[in-house]
């Protein structure tokens, strides 16, 4: 009895061992198949870094190269026009053609950020311009130095107005109102076919019909056949001494 | 003779079930690997593409060396032109 107690402890045993070296064997070899995986997928991932790595190591030297060419430029224009026109003129020029640009100053020039710049540089189109001289309606004029503009900018139509005669415009319903053409006018005329059409013209064919042949049976023929003659061609004017 | 029966229940409810465990635990964090090296190496081959402008910067260099030079000559040329301020 204790033999086959043994035995059946030592067969449990085995059972054991033997399912604990199943799930070893069968997690481990799993685990082999995704790590083969994972070292496939970083092998790709090296050479997609690689050619990363390979196309952007010039980059450097050319965007320092672009970097320095433009601060040039940047201090050539800067001089020059620090030379031509001075600090604080220059300034007026930049913050007139970019709003806000002045406060940071020139780059080659820092004492130029404690500038104030002047108001010069400011761009108008020509006909801002014309208003301005005329003192009209221009948002710059009612800002001049020169004082207030002739007309007020925020009710440019009615300092228009103004400038017409009272009857039209303190009293505009009185008067009739503007006539309405085109198609919404409430006067329709019929509409003529030979406008627009081609010019009627006569025909420079002997078969075509004769004035004088044309008429009715019982009228006169006409003494003699004249030729028909052109509505455009020109009248021949001749004068008679009396 | 019972504490033979002891270890194999030890074995059998104890041993196996850990071992099972953690070794699922670690083949689970295994498997979520290469789908993130995918991730990686796509982004990666995108990244190589994206750079494929970058001879265009030698192109660019050189036309930012010309364009100075040709301000450079304006530059000078408006330096005789304009009276100093």
């Amino acid at each position: 009895m204790a033999l086959y107690g043994f035995a059946a402890a030592g067969a449990v045993t085995i059972l054991a061992v033997a399912l604990i070296v199943l799930a070893l064997v069968f997690y481990l070899v799993s685990i082999i198949v995704q790590l083969r995986r994972i070292t496939a997928g970083l092998g790709e991932v090296l050479s997609g870094v690689g050619e990363i790595v390979e196309k952007s190591a010039p980059v450097n030297s050319v965007v320092k190269t672009i970097n320095h060419q433009l601060d040039t430029g940047v201090d050539l224009l800067e001089g020059l026009l620090v030379k031509k026109a001075g600090i604080d003129d220059g300034l007026g020029l930049v913050e007139g053609l970019y709003p806000g640009s002045a406060a940071a100053g020139f780059r080659k020039f820092p004492q130029s950020g404690a500038a104030k710049p002047p108001r010069i540089g400011t761009v108008y189109t020509r006909g801002v311009l014309t208003l301005a001289r005329l003192g009209r309606e221009a948002p710059i004029a009612a800002a001049s130095p020169a004082g207030p503009a002739l007309r007020d900018p925020a009710y440019g139509s009615a300092a228009s107005a103004k400038l017409y005669p009272e009857a039209r415009q303190g009293r505009p319903s009185s008067l009739p109102k503007s006539p309405v053409v085109g198609t919404g006018a409430p006067v329709q005329y019929e509409e003529r076919e030979d406008i627009g059409a081609p010019r009627k013209r006569y025909a420079d064919s002997p078969a075509s019909p004769e004035p004088g042949a044309a008429g009715a049976a019982g009228e006169p023929a006409a003494p003699e056949q004249k030729l028909p003659v052109p509505p455009d061609r020109p009248k021949v004017i001749s004068w008679k001494r009396s | 003779m019972i504490l033979w029966w002891l270890g194999d229940l030890l074995l059998l409810v104890v041993v196996l079930p850990v071992v099972v465990y953690l070794l699922s635990g670690v083949l689970r964090a295994a498997e979520s690997i290469p789908s993130t090296v995918d991730g990686i190496s796509s982004t990666a081959a995108a990244g190589s593409k994206d750079l494929d402008a970058v001879p265009l910067l030698l192109t660019t260099q050189d036309q930012v060396i010309k364009t100075i030079a040709g301000v450079a000559d304006y530059g000078t040329s408006l330096d005789v032109i304009l009276d100093d301020a």
